[in-house]
C-alpha cells in the first residue's frame, strides 16, 4: 500500500550507488522481497515506470526474488512454509514458533553499465 | 563498454529508520515515554487516549501527535478538550505515518514538560507495521467488533507490537468473537504478548492498562 514512497527510496538506493561506481547507465536492479512484506511488485513496477523517466535507471529491469513466509518451531525444530492462513507446527502441532523469513525487503544488487573503462 | 554487478544489500525503509531511531533518542533525553498507538479505522484509538488522559492527567503531563489522512481536527480536538496538548500532523492521503511526520508533531510539543507522548497513528492494519516512528513501544487496539480473524488476515501488524488492547469489550455479548481463536492466531505471531481487554465505554479492565503505562513511564525517567 504504500508503494509509491517503497519505489522512490529503491530509485534513491539505485541511483546512489550507481553513481559511486561511475555507472553511465542501469541496466538492473535485484530485489529481494518477503511473503510477508506487503508489497505489490506489479503496483511497485508500475511506479518504477514512471519514476526512472531522465534518470540513469531510465531503461533498466526489476528483478524480483520473492522470499516465502517460514516458520520454525521452537519445539521440534521443524520448519515449514506458510501459504494462506497461519498454523502452528503441522509436525507436532506447538504454536510456539517463530518466523525464519518472509519479512525481507532490500536491494540487494544493481547491474551497472561503463560506456569506456 | 562493460557491464558491472555492483552489490548493495541496502533495506529499502533505511531513510525512514535513521529518523525514527533520532526520534527515540530525541524522546529518551527529555526522559519521555513515547507509544505508537495503531488500530483499523474506528477501532477506538481517539476513545482510549481520551479515556487514558482523564484517568493519569493529574499524575502525568501527557501530550499527543494525531495522524490524520485529511486535515479534519475532530481527534485532535477531542483530546485538547481531554486537557493534553495535540498536534496533529496530516498525512496527506498516504495510509500510514512516517518518522519524519513524528518529528513534525515533536518540534511543535512542549517536550521540555512532558512525561509521555502518544502517537495516534492512521486507521490502517497493513501500512503502519512497517514503519518505525521512533516511539519506545508500539500498541495495537483490536476491537471485539472487527472479529476474531484478525490475526489471520493482517499477521504483519502483530509482529511488531509491544502491547495489545483488545477493546470494545463491552460489545462481546452482541458479536460473535472467540477469544480463544484470536489469542491462539496472536500467540503464534507474538508468543506472550502483553494483552488488556479494556472498554473505553465502561472503564473495565483500565487499571491494568494504566499500571503497565504508569511503569514504562517511571522508566523512562530512571
Ligand atoms: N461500545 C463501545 N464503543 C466504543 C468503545 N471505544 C470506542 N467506541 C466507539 O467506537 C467509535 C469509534 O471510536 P474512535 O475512538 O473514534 O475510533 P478511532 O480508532 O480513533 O477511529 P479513527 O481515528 O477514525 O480511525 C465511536 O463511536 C466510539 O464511541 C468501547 O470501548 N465500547
Ligand atoms: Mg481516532
Ligand atoms: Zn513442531
Amino acid at each position: 500500500m504504500h508503494e509509491l514512497s517503497v519505489t522512490e527510496n529503491i530509485l534513491a538506493i539505485a541511483i546512489a550507488h550507481a553513481e559511486q561506481n561511475g555507472a553511465d547507465q542501469v541496466s538492473a536492479i535485484y530485489l529481494v522481497i518477503g511473503e510477508f512484506s506487503n508489497l505489490l511488485p506489479k503496483c511497485i513496477q508500475y511506479y518504477w515506470n514512471i519514476l526512472v523517466q531522465g534518470t540513469i535507471c531510465e531503461k533498466s529491469v526489476l528483478h524480483f526474488d520473492h522470499r516465502p513466509a517460514i516458520f520454525h518451531c521452537e519445539n521440534c525444530n521443524h520448519e515449514y512454509e506458510i501459504h494462506q492462513e497461519m498454523t502452528g507446527c503441522p509436525n507436532c502441532h506447538s504454536s510456539n514458533v517463530s518466523l525464519v523469513s518472509g519479512n525481507e525487503f532490500w536491494v540487494d544488487s544493481i547491474e551497472i553499465i561503463k560506456n569506456q573503462e | 563498454m562493460t557491464t558491472v554487478r555492483v552489490p548493495v544489500v541496502e533495506n529499502i525503509l533505511n531513510a525512514n529508520d535513521f529518523v525514527a531511531n533520532e526520534n527515540r533518542k530525541i524522546f529518551s533525553d527529555h526522559k519521555i515515554f513515547c507509544i505508537n498507538i495503531m488500530a483499523a479505522p474506528g477501532a477506538g484509538k481517539t476513545a482510549l487516549i481520551v479515556k487514558t488522559i482523564a484517568l493519569l492527567k493529574k499524575e502525568m503531563r501527557i501530550g499527543v501527535i494525531e495522524g490524520d489522512t485529511a486535515s479534519v481536527t475532530i481527534d485532535s480536538d477531542k483530546v485538547t478538550l481531554a486537557g493534553a496538548p495535540a498536534v496533529q500532523v496530516t498525512t496527506m492521503g498516504e495510509c500510514h505515518m512516517d518518522a519524519m511526520m513524528v518529528r513534525k508533531g515533536m518540534e511543535q510539543l512542549p517536550l521540555d514538560s512532558l512525561d509521555l507522548v502518544i502517537i495516534e497513528n492512521i486507521g490502517n492494519l497493513i501500512c503502519p507495521a512497517e514503519w518505525d516512528l521512533g516511539s519506545h513501544a508500539n500498541a495495537l487496539i483490536a476491537s471485539v467488533a472487527e472479529g476474531d480473524d484478525k490475526p489471520y488476515k493482517y499477521p504483519n501488524i502483530y509482529r511488531n507490537l509491544n502491547v495489545l488492547l483488545v477493546t470494545k469489550t463491552d460489545l462481546i455479548p452482541y458479536v460473535e468473537y472467540d477469544i480463544d481463536r484470536f489469542r491462539t492466531g496472536v500467540e503464534l505471531l507474538n508468543p506472550g504478548l502483553i494483552t488488556f481487554p479494556t472498554s473505553a465505554k465502561t472503564g473495565e479492565g483500565f487499571e491494568p492498562w494504566l499500571t503497565w503505562l504508569k511503569s514504562k513511564v517511571a522508566d523512562a525517567k530512571a
